[in-house]
């Protein structure tokens, strides 16, 4: 059996805010093993970004265990285990896209031959080859977010992280980046976290959704897809889908009564 | 379109001066007239006006003559050119402006990077810039004099003393602006940088000081000009000979508004050459980090 990549038991985590404390998550038990597709859904204020913003130690959980590779998410993230994507690309304006993929490997020390060529391979990875030498306001808002993705990707973490990371462009872009983004999940075997909004997203990208409701932000619901990992644009259209994509609705609407 | 703006802002501003100029010195041609018993008509009070040999308020001709004859007429050496005056003016503007510079980007560093020194050093920033600098001013050119600083250095304690003032003022707003420029990074970029594992000083050199270059080309351009104001203001208590500041006084000394009026001129030309060549150098700068242009 797989060892699980992410392993959470009982993770507890409040904020301390001006207001008194939130729970921002409450009991979240989940295991993720290696190179599966894990969405998180949910409405605002579900905890569905706090929670990864745990595993990559950017938040502590207040109590329960989080292990990321067994380790602690801070060891983790030292060893290099994930990359993030964020909402936004975040590319550094006075940095051509070749450098910007860098950036992570001049931090972490790699050679210069080294940098080179693994930034061409990401490159190459998320189809902007011959855009090393541009600079990010030269590139479309889809293509910024490739080049943020070819950037987590630089330092061959086994995991990738992303916190919406196509929240920002238009649905067309959307679709398309979601369609590349399983072809490079296929390609590389990476295990991959991805927050988002959209139950099409979700249903489409993941073989394991987890339905999130908020206040206290908690797991109503783990699904664990049934569709192949080939997935062409169409299966969207089939019964299977169709169905997936109504439990993860009922799942949100389990969620809200609560309120 | 917007050259004839400029003109028409222009040809407002010199019509105004001259009514200002007439209005003015009337009193001294009605003074003249009445000790000579002679009438004043209209005509004597516009030419009599406009040619006074120590006017109240030198007419626009009046004062781009003597500036011309400041700038072209001597020798550059010449202690009556201008141009010697703006160039002694000028050294210690920037000597004054590169030392004020780089303690403001040296406050600033400290500040950003610790609260204690943002704790400790704020307040007394602030405080310096609520002392009037001509009330500084004589202290320094004073306590430069005693201390005899530019022997050792082989400058002028002259130098030396204009050169702490114009620092003095010119070092607040490039602290200001490189404060609020090294904390201009939001927190996404600064957990992205958390991600890679990325130390501190990797975050200062790879995206806060990247990120403050904008904000401290800003403020360099208020800098230098203060500076230069610095420097004028460092040369009248000094006793100076020299320098635009010195041309002023003297001016003002010896009852001269037309001399006040052309040093005010050329300092104002002198500032306006110094705000280019930072702009110039921006470009440059910025052309080379990739900025749109």
């Amino acid at each position: 059996m797989n060892a699980a990549v992410i392993e959470a038991k009982g993770v507890n985590l409040v904020f301390q805010t001006g207001d008194g404390p939130v729970q921002a998550l409450k009991d979240i038990n989940l295991s993720v093993s290696k190179g599966e597709f894990v969405s998180f859904i949910g409405p605002s204020g579900c905890g569905k970004t706090t929670f990864l913003r745990a595993i990559a130690a950017l938040e502590h959980p207040t109590s329960g265990s989080l292990t990321v590779n067994g380790m602690t998410p801070d060891e983790a993230r030292r060893k290099r285990a994930y990359g993030y994507v964020f909402q936004a690309a975040g590319l550094y304006p006075w940095r051509t896209i070749a450098k910007n993929i860098s950036l992570p490997l001049e931090i972490m020390g790699f050679s210069k031959e080294e940098q080179q060529s693994r930034v061409e391979r990401v490159l190459e990875l998320v189809e902007l080859s011959g855009f090393g030498k541009k600079f990010p306001w030269q590139l479309s808002g889809g293509m910024q977010q490739r080049a943020s993705i070819a950037r987590a990707l630089a330092f061959d973490a086994d995991i990738l992280l992303m916190d919406e990371p196509f929240g920002a462009l238009d649905e067309i872009v959307r679709d398309r980046l979601n369609e590349e983004l399983l072809k490079l999940w296929n390609r590389t075997g990476k295990t991959i976290g991805f927050v988002t909004h959209s139950i099409p997203e979700a249903v489409y990208l993941s073989t394991k959704i987890v339905v999130m409701s908020p206040r206290p932000g908690r797991i109503t619901d783990i699904i664990d897809s049934p569709l192949p990992r080939e997935r062409p644009l169409d299966i969207r259209d089939t019964k299977a889908f169709i169905d997936i994509a109504h439990r993860v609705r009922e799942g949100l609407r389990a969620g809200h009564t609560d309120d | 379109m917007k050259a004839a703006a400029v003109l028409g802002v222009l040809a407002v501003i010199v019509a105004l001066w001259y009514c200002a100029a007439v209005w003015l010195n009337a009193a001294w041609t009605y003074d003249q007239a009445a000790r000579n018993g002679t009438e004043v008509t209209f005509t004597l009070l516009l030419t009599d006006t406009m040619a006074q040999e120590r006017p109240v308020l030198p007419p626009p001709h009046q004062v781009v003559a003597e500036l011309w004859k400041g700038l072209t007429a001597y020798n550059i050496t010449s202690k009556k050119s201008l141009v010697y005056h703006g160039y002694v003016t000028l050294v210690s503007t920037f000597s004054g402006f590169v030392l004020g510079s780089l303690l403001g980007i040296l406050l600033a560093v400290g500040i950003v990077q610790s609260r204690t020194m943002e704790l400790g050093l704020m307040p007394w920033a602030v405080i310096s810039q609520t002392v009037p600098v001509v009330a500084i001013a004589p202290m320094i050119v004073v306590l430069s004099n005693s201390l005899g600083f530019g022997d050792h250095l082989g400058v002028s304690n002259a130098l030396v003393s204009k050169t702490i003032i114009a620092a003095y003022l010119s070092y607040f707003p490039v602290l200001v602006g490189m404060v609020k420029g090294l904390r201009s990074p939001d927190q996404m970029q600064l957990d992205q940088l958390k991600t890679y594992s990325a130390s501190e000083a990797q975050g200062f050199f790879k995206l806060r000081l990247p990120s403050s270059v904008p904000y401290l080309f800003t403020s360099l351009k208020v800098g230098i000009a203060a500076s230069l104001v610095g420097a004028i203001v460092g040369e009248l208590p000094t006793g100076a000979i020299e320098g635009l500041g010195a041309r002023m006084l003297i001016g003002s000394q010896f009852g001269s508004p037309i001399i006040v009026w052309a040093a005010l001129f050329a300092a104002a030309i002198l500032a306006g050459v110094l705000i280019l060549i930072v702009r110039v150098v921006e470009t440059v700068v910025t052309r080379n980090m990739g900025v749109r242009v």
